[in-house]
């Protein structure tokens, strides 16, 4: 049958089996909108801001491991999507970004909404295509939902010029494409397993650090096997919560910048390191000279370029996490030696010691809203299990150790970027993915403003989502680093002229509750996740001196833990080395 | 150390800058980059001479097989190869230095390809360094011009890169 470019794009979209498109229409998007008027299949959502688009996409993907779908059009509805592309790319999150172009007749004239797409996505994106033949179109949408979800998860453009949307061709859908150039391995080389098994079992010290890829690669089954096999301790980095579950009596915490006293410790006193789905980042390692001094590491990852950039590595694997753990586990299981049990006893006792100095202990008060108070009773109260999204800053941290994931894919964060305005449209994408879900967007009154006109889509789709706001009126991580590292200079991070949060609430058509004394904290969050059918805006006034701890100043070692002031009367960092 | 990296990259638009975009973003230094297509008309061979430490060249090779447009990858310098670059010089030629630089061409086989009153263009393929004493054995105020291809590269032997 033949079909006009336009036409291709949405019946590919369905022959992929997507269900939900995020969206902003334009002059070169035009007949691509016309061809979806016509259909029901593929749920169109319309935002506000094509960053928004975004996303909710990536919101969507993360939460459901499905790629994430986005259509907007040329030049302004291009660049108003780079913060969110460059966003999935950190975290290695599958999308398909379709942007419209002008016509091949037009490009390069400085054309009305004209901008060079494929150069200006180029290095944040894992691959992108401008299709310039309505022939291409259909395979390339393949390829790039192919590249998008295979291998380490990425996201791809495909720009697609008006006059190819208006040109017909027979549509022909591939099943399968093969690119001779790219052929993501999944299973280890079985040598290297059985290096890495031989190495975990002589480890007198060992820990496992695991990252965002077990998620990726839903892979946190074959993790909580071996971690149980073992009986050796487990961090999670920020994004890899949820991987390991929160309440396994093996799990040491977040570890890295803000991490747990016992998971940095862990981390730096360890003998063997066995790494899985991380990437060494710098949040995560500290000083590079001061990381794991005698540690013998084994690394897992699916990218071989993750594999000895930051540190080096022993035994590298490359290779999809759940397939490698699982020959992993077999590997250990079928061994005739055992893990060390005095020497993992004394390693416990040890870890149970850094334990014991509570490093993400905070005192409660009665005049004013502790933050980590509120996200404690969030997690008391959806049991750990409910979707969070957040932005970024110190409420994007308190929401890491205070929720205590149980499951993967609940913690959505832009954990590479470190994108402010994530977390709202984040939750769209979420929440429409599981209608029936309790979805909570843990957020800062900075950080909420940056695509707070996002509350109208949810508006439109009726979504009820349950915002949670640590309304502290600073940017609260700048005022900590300026507090700690500038003198306290606060320079332009104080929040003034804020909106009234309930008025705004309202006036989008939702719901909005201000909460100022700590004691109605537990009832304001019960009242708002027991209203199922509408989205509640909860604006806490929360403590404005409170910090994030432990912190680890930049280019520290992971022995160099500066935990709360009350603790243990240590002061705060009192330089930036980074 | 310097390399000589070797690469069947797709023939397509945007390759190069693929491959460009990668070496700035990430601080590589490119000392030079070749391109042509190949026998094979959907392939295009990339010759990139760049330095730095084994970790670094180790994180460029992986980075370029990591793009999606490169095919195959040689690191010619890891075996026995050959490298060649292309010259193209134009020099003052008058009077005395006439003679002498025709002297100097012959010695370093190289070739006078265009001539007038006053000047020689002179072509010479060879190594870089051989090339870098060829233009300092010339008076080098008389130099106009000089035009290098930037080096290509082939193992030698049966090693190959070829799909």
């Amino acid at each position: 049958m033949e079909l006009t470019g336009a036409q291709i794009v949405v019946q590919s979209l369905k022959d992929e089996g997507v269900d939900t498109v995020f969206g902003y229409p334009g002059g070169a998007a035009l007949h691509i909108y016309d061809a979806f008027y016509a259909q029901k299949e593929v749920r169109h959502i319309l935002v506000r801001h094509e960053q928004g688009a975004t996303h909710a996409a990536d919101g969507y993907a993360r939460a459901t491991g499905k790629p994430g779908v986005v259509l907007v059009t040329s030049g302004p509805g291009v660049t108003n999507t780079i913060t969110g592309i460059a966003t999935a790319y950190m975290d290695s999150i599958p999308m398909v970004i379709l942007t419209a172009q002008v016509p091949t007749s037009l490009i390069g004239d400085d054309a009305f909404q004209e901008v060079d797409t494929f150069g200006i996505t180029r290095p944040c994106v894992k691959h992108n295509y401008l299709v310039r033949d309505v022939k291409d179109l259909a395979t390339t949408i393949k390829k790039a939902f192919f590249i998008a979800n295979s291998g380490r998860p990425g996201p791809v453009v495909v720009d697609i010029p008006k006059d190819v949307t208006a040109n017909k061709t027979e549509y022909l859908y591939p099943k399968t494409v093969q690119i001779r150039s790219y052929a993501p391995v999944k299973k280890g080389h079985s040598k290297q397993i059985s290096r890495a098994a031989k190495l975990l079992l002589l480890a007198k010290r060992p820990v496992i650090y695991s990252g965002g890829g077990i998620i990726l690669s839903g892979a946190s089954g074959e993790l909580t096997a071996l971690v149980d096999l073992l009986g050796y301790p487990c961090t999670n980095t920020l994004m890899g919560l949820g991987g390991l579950a929160s309440d396994h009596p093996q799990f040491l915490g977040m570890l890295g910048m803000h991490g747990t006293y016992e998971a940095n410790m862990a981390m730096y006193e360890c003998d063997v390191m066995l790494a899985v789905g991380a990437r060494f980042d710098d949040r995560v390692t500290g000083d590079l000279k001061k990381f794991s001094p005698h540690a013998r590491i084994i690394h897992i990852d699916i990218d071989p370029a993750s594999i000895g950039k930051n540190v080096r590595v022993e035994i590298p694997i490359v290779g999809d996490a759940s397939v490698v753990l699982e020959q992993l586990v077999s590997a250990i299981r079928g061994s005739a030696d055992q893990p060390d049990a005095e020497s993992l006893g004394k390693w416990w006792e040890q870890i149970k010691q850094w334990q014991s100095r509570d490093s993400l202990g905070f005192e409660m008060s009665t005049e004013v809203i502790k933050p980590q108070f509120v996200v404690q009773k969030l997690h008391e109260i959806t049991g750990g299990d409910a979707f969070v999204t957040s932005d970024v800053g110190q409420h994007q941290m308190w929401a890491a150790q205070y929720y205590g994931f149980s499951n993967p894919r609940r913690w959505i964060n832009s954990g590479g970027l470190g994108t402010m305005g994530f977390g709202l449209p984040a939750a769209i994408g979420v929440q429409l993915a599981h209608p029936e879900a309790t979805v909570a967007c843990v957020t800062g009154e900075a950080s909420i403003m940056m695509c707070i006109q996002e509350l109208s889509t949810c508006k439109q789709y009726d979504l009820p989502l349950k915002i949670v706001n640590l309304n502290n009126r600073y940017m609260g991580m700048v005022r900590q680093w300026q507090e700690f590292f500038y003198d306290r200079r606060y320079s332009h991070s104080y929040m003034d002229s804020l909106p009234d949060f309930v008025e705004l609430a309202a006036s989008f058509g939702h719901v909005g509750v201000k909460i100022e004394d700590p004691a109605d904290v537990e009832d304001a969050l019960r009242e708002a996740i027991a209203t199922t059918d509408k989205l509640v805006f909860l604006d806490f006034i929360t403590d404005q001196t409170e910090n994030v701890y432990p912190m680890i100043a930049a280019g520290a070692g992971h022995n160099q833990m500066v935990l709360k002031p009350s603790a243990d009367g240590s002061k705060p960092p009192e330089r930036e080395l980074a | 150390m310097r390399r000589i990296l070797s690469l069947l990259v797709e023939n397509e638009p945007g390759a190069l800058s693929r491959v460009a975009g990668l070496f700035s973003a990430r601080g590589y230094n490119i000392e030079s980059l070749t391109v042509a297509p190949t026998e094979d008309e959907s392939l295009s061979r990339m010759t990139i001479v760049t330095r730095g430490s084994d970790e670094v060249i180790e994180q460029i090779t992986k980075q370029l097989n990591k793009l999606i447009d490169v095919v195959r990858l040689l690191d010619l310098t890891e075996g026995r190869h050959i490298e060649r670059e292309l010259l193209l010089l134009k020099v003052r030629a008058q009077g005395a230095d006439r003679e002498e630089i025709k002297r100097l061409v012959d010695i370093f086989r190289g070739r006078i390809i265009d001539v007038d009153e006053e000047t020689y263009t002179i072509e010479l393929t060879g190594p870089g360094d051989k090339l870098n004493a060829f233009i300092a054995a010339l008076p080098s105020a008389e130099v106009y011009e000089v035009v290098r291809s930037g080096v290509s590269g082939i193992a030698r032997g049966d090693r190959a890169l070829r799909l």
